[in-house]
């Protein structure tokens, strides 16, 4: 055991978030709390709807909470910034009138993080890391779904964010791509440290990337537990695996779920 | 038959199928992405094909003048030619073009201006996008050559009045398509764009309007058309303006001198500069911009 605690990099704390929809007043999340530390790979997992996107979202800045608090560092977040990247799992979320290396670039020189060759041979750097250097010079639409996925992750590197904001970065791929970003995500990782704060549905997927899981439940979002995995679907205490764990918390837990439907 | 049976049973669906395995895939057929014909390649590029159309489509004019035999009704192509460049060396169809040209460009850009300013208020306020809603909807249907007598009273025999006209016949196209590019911008590359800390400018510059460049253009190319006929109508009611006449007027006075050739030159002149600036300019800023970023196929 460490002799010093060390101290969350990311707080949330009790937050409640809340967004207008066509004529309802909708509540994502409700007191959710949280800490990210430096390093960690954070999943948050959750069904459709538990409001794992719009909390990421509050974590961007782009949703202020209604009730309580989310902090990084020193400083409370209010609005969006480059020192919180956040990674879609859109493909357009690259500017299709840039190209690769320009997508990079724009986001080190418009951030005011880095300008001239500097920016240039950092948007190099984090491109050849993601193994795309003979795609520098493509446009968007040249490339293929999981390409544009690792454009936007070595845009999102390259900021050398305190944090990276991922949410559900690999959704829309087929499951081979899926597979191969998730290992080469992690390679980035063992390389970089950087703080990843990952959103997804998929309980394979958060059993792999992440080193501690959030789960939620639906409507509104609330912390149902907070689980550490060490990637391999490990057999824990009580004789079950990780995901077999998590599925239940998830679904049977519920009081008078559906089991009791059935019966 | 198969139904009665238990689907675990293997011997009732045939043989068993042994796995297979290929060590040595066949090779030999050649190169994967063989290159086209010379042939395919000329008839892929639009110009080819699209030049090959209006040489078919001369042939058809001489060949129906010519069977109709009617100089004054319908002149051939080739006597429609012969005044095109007689008035080209005459110079008074090059000086029409000339006046018409400076007057479009004029009014174009002071659209554009205007356009400009009031996409802005809209796209700042909502205020302004209802009041851009209700004013497109006022007066884009509205022909421009309707304001034409009003205008004359207003800003008097000059050009002023032709370039209000134009003016309103770029305006409202322009904003309305511009509002609409900006509105369809893709929530995604809004956050990436908040998210990097542009500033309101930059995040105008270089999100927004390359985001709704499709829409702009069109914007564009509709307004010039508008412009372009708003124009030559209000030369041809209009006359003589201070600077001399355009070709909206070359054409009225040839039409009164019965040279029905030159009529068909100013017409072909017309349609020479509307083809070149379709195909020249708003072609290339396509191609240098938004196919090259695939956001039109």
């Amino acid at each position: 055991m460490a002799t010093e605690v060390q101290k969350p990099l990311l707080d949330v704390d009790g937050v409640t978030l809340q967004y207008r929809a066509r004529d309802h007043l909708v509540t994502a999340t409700y007191r959710v709390s949280f800490s990210v530390r430096k390093s960690d790979r954070y999943v948050i997992l959750g069904p459709s709807g538990c409001g794992k996107s719009t909390l990421l979202k509050a974590v961007g800045g782009f949703i202020k909470p209604v009730e309580g608090t989310i902090t990084l560092g020193e400083r409370q977040i209010t609005r969006p910034g480059p020192d919180r990247v956040l990674v879609f799992q859109e493909f357009d979320q690259l500017l299709p009138w840039k190209t690769v290396e320009q997508n990079v670039l724009f986001a080190l020189t418009s951030s005011g993080r880095l300008s001239g060759g500097e920016a240039v041979d950092r948007a190099r750097h984090y491109i050849e890391k993601v193994k795309l250097t003979k795609f520098a010079d493509s446009y968007p639409h040249m490339l293929s779904g999981g390409m544009k996925q690792r454009v936007a992750i070595a845009r999102g590197m390259a900021m050398e964010p305190e944090i990276l904001l991922m949410d559900e970065p690999f959704a829309a791929l087929d499951a081979l791509t899926r597979g191969q970003m998730q290992e080469e995500l992690l390679q980035l990782w063992e390389d970089t440290r950087v703080t990843l704060l990952f959103v997804t549905h998929s309980i394979a997927e958060a059993v792999r990337i992440g080193n501690r899981i959030l789960l939620l439940t639906p409507h509104p979002g609330r912390v149902r537990a907070e689980l550490g995995s060490t990637g391999i679907d490990a057999i824990g205490a009580d004789g079950r695996r990780l995901s077999a764990r998590i599925e239940s918390l998830l679904f049977e837990g519920e009081p008078d779920g559906r089991r009791a439907a059935h019966e | 038959m198969v139904g009665e049976l238990p689907m675990s049973d293997e011997t009732a669906r045939g043989p068993e199928r042994p796995d297979y395995i290929n060590d040595n895939p066949p090779t030999g057929f050649g190169v994967v992405a063989k290159p086209l014909g010379l042939l395919e390649r000329i008839f892929d590029r639009g110009e080819v094909r699209k030049t090959l159309m209006l040489i078919a489509l001369a042939l058809v004019w001489e060949g129906y003048a010519r069977w109709l035999d009617n100089p004054l009704l319908f002149p051939t192509f080739i006597d429609t030619a012969r005044a095109f460049l007689q008035g080209l060396r005459s110079r008074e169809l090059l000086s029409a073009t000339v006046v018409s040209v400076t007057t479009l460009l004029q009014g174009y850009v002071l659209g554009l201006v205007c356009a400009a300013l009031l996409t802005a208020f809209a796209t700042a306020t909502r205020v302004g996008a209802d009041l851009l809603d209700t004013l497109t909807a006022m007066f884009n249907p509205l022909p421009s050559i309707a304001l034409l007598p009003l205008a004359m009273i207003w800003f008097g025999l000059g050009n002023g009045s032709i370039i209000f006209v134009l003016v309103h016949a770029v305006m409202w196209s322009v904003a309305l398509n511009t509002h609409t590019g900006f509105r369809s911008v893709s929530q995604t590359w809004r956050m990436v764009g908040q998210n990097y800390g542009l500033s309101r400018f930059a995040y105008v510059t270089r999100i927004l309007i390359p985001g709704a460049l499709p829409s702009i253009l069109t914007g564009l190319k509709i307004g010039w058309a508008f412009a372009w006929r708003a124009l030559i109508a209000a030369e041809l009611v209009f006359g003589v303006s201070s600077s001399g006449g355009g070709l909206g007027w070359f054409i009225f006075q040839n039409k009164n001198l019965l040279e029905i050739p030159s009529v068909f030159a100013g017409l072909l002149m017309v349609i020479i500069f509307g083809l070149a600036v379709e195909n020249l300019v708003f072609r290339t800023l396509e191609q240098r911009t938004i196919r090259r970023w695939g956001m039109q196929s």
